[in-house]
């Protein structure tokens, strides 16, 4: 097995108490206190986040926007400079390369943020389909490091150590500035479901920012926060997590994503065949979220049993809601059975899924 | 550093046992175990009555993270299950000594908690 990767804040989780753990070859905390106790910090007051494992791409050149509409599936003719949008970025049959965010920086800069176990294939695929564009891709995740500050008191708590208006900063929007005397691309969005920002900085400048955010954020109830927590909230939320609600086997349109595929877009885009004949189908299959009403955790993989008892489909998360004490989880199952009562046996024991439209608990965002 | 109370006996899989004069024991898992399992969401108990063996599984401990087997570190029957653990299973997380027990046992032999490891030897166990 190879070295972990470090982010620059990794002696600042261990002095801080962070318990680290190999998350998709990165060392990371996954926990400093408690995982419960962090995810409800995060939706009472606010959490702070290294998430500086995030990939980091410049693409830049006169068709730099032409490129970026041809290679993910939802509009990005829609962006401005200081707007930011999500997207999938799909294969030719419409399974998922990976989920981003598309910042516009200018009229031929574009920046995106890629997910940490998809750095190298991202890369091999942006450069790849660049192939007869004239557009540059730069792989720039050495030259960022990234702290999210996430929930009610997130904006207070940043807005006390920057210049920058934030109130004129909205969701899915960005700006320059510096934060405690940082140099940042701060941005209002968040993997939550709370308001919040995240804040792109140069990895020597980590720990000072992440210190004063600390100090500043503590007397409003901020904590540091592990992956552990991410990955409940965003579940909690509703949000898909690559390799689990989206993947090379599950596409947009089957994740219920549907709202970030514009197969109108004049000139198509990688992969809009494939889904444009699954929606023409109606779909084969659909990932459900589900509660059970019951304490027991529904892990990833536990089989889905349809009306005859007979496997289904399969868990792709699961975990315990800190905010409702109760199992939630997501699953893929064939469109067919949907309406059928759904169950998975844990020890033995069978327990009824739930049905449930995401989010799980009310949110801000 | 894990607290481990020296007037307790230890499993080697980090269960602990406190014997009563009566010929009875309570028994939980180590604050090592608590800790090393994190958050803890679930814990299933055996119904009263049960009859266990030594090193015989007797419920589930499951955190955020996994679910666990519980190993009976000594013979005996099920007196009584901690009714708190059903709907605060934090509790083995922030008590695993005192609050945080699982089982009131019937030792089948009141000798047998005496052949399990003292504090020191657990203690050196953890290293």
């Amino acid at each position: 097995m190879s070295e972990l990767q470090r982010t620059p804040l990794r002696d600042f989780h261990a002095a801080h108490g962070g318990r680290l753990v190999d998350f998709a070859g990165w060392e990371m905390p996954v926990q400093y206190r408690s995982i419960l106790e962090e995810h409800r910090a995060v939706r009472r007051a606010a959490g702070l986040f290294d998430v500086s494992h995030m990939g980091e791409v410049d693409v830049r050149g006169p068709e730099a926007g032409k490129f970026l509409q041809h290679l993910v599936t939802n509009d990005v003719t829609k962006l401005f400079p200081g707007r930011v949008l999500y997207s999938p970025m799909c294969y030719e049959n419409g399974g998922v390369v990976d989920d981003l965010l598309v910042y516009k920086r200018g009229p031929d800069d574009y920046f995106l943020c890629i997910n940490a176990g998809n750095i190298a294939k991202d890369l091999a695929w942006l450069h790849t389909r660049a192939r007869g564009f004239a557009v540059t891709v730069t792989d720039r995740s050495a030259d960022y490091a990234l702290l999210a500050v996430q929930g009610p008191q997130a904006a207070t708590i940043v807005q006390s150590l920057t210049g920058a208006k934030l109130g004129l900063v909205k969701y899915y929007h960005f700006a320059e500035g510096t934060v405690a005397g940082v140099q940042c691309l701060i941005s209002r969005t968040g993997y939550t479901g709370e308001d919040g920002f995240e804040l792109y900085h140069a990895p020597g400048d980590a720990v000072a920012l992440a210190e004063a955010l600390l100090a500043a954020g503590t007397p409003q109830g901020l904590e540091l926060v592990g992956l552990g927590s991410r990955d409940s909230l965003r579940l909690e939320a509703g949000y898909p997590l690559y390799g689990h609600e989206l993947s090379a086997d599950i596409s947009p349109l089957t994740a219920g994503l549907g709202w970030t595929v514009k197969l109108d877009k004049p000139d198509g885009f990688v992969g809009a065949e494939a889904l444009r004949a699954e929606q023409a189908a109606g779909g084969a299959r659909r990932v459900v979220f589900f509660n059970t009403g019951d304490r027991r955790i529904v892990r990833a993989d536990t089989p889905v049993l349809g009306r005859s008892g007979a496997t289904v489909g399969r868990v792709l998360s699961g975990t315990l809601s800190p905010m409702l004490n109760e199992a939630i989880g997501s699953a893929l199952v064939p469109a067919s059975a949907v309406a059928d009562p759904l169950a998975v046996e844990i020890r033995g024991e069978k327990i009824n899924l739930s049905l449930v439209k995401p989010p799980f608990v009310a949110l801000k965002k | 550093m894990s607290l481990i109370p020296a007037n307790l006996r230890y499993a080697k899989s980090h269960e602990w046992v406190r014997p009563a004069a009566d010929g009875t024991a309570l028994v939980g898992i180590s604050d090592y175990a608590q800790a090393a399992l994190g958050d803890i969401t679930y814990v299933q108990l055996p119904k009263p009555g049960a009859t266990l063996a030594a090193g015989a599984v007797f419920g589930v401990v499951e955190s955020v993270k996994a679910a666990s087997d519980l190993y009976a570190p000594v013979a005996g029957t099920v007196l009584e299950v901690n009714p708190a653990l059903n709907s605060a299973p934090e509790t083995v997380n922030s008590s695993p000594y005192e609050t945080g027990w699982m089982l009131k046992l019937k030792l089948a032999d009141p000798m047998s908690p005496a052949t399990l490891l003292d504090a020191t030897t657990y203690g050196k166990l953890l290293g």
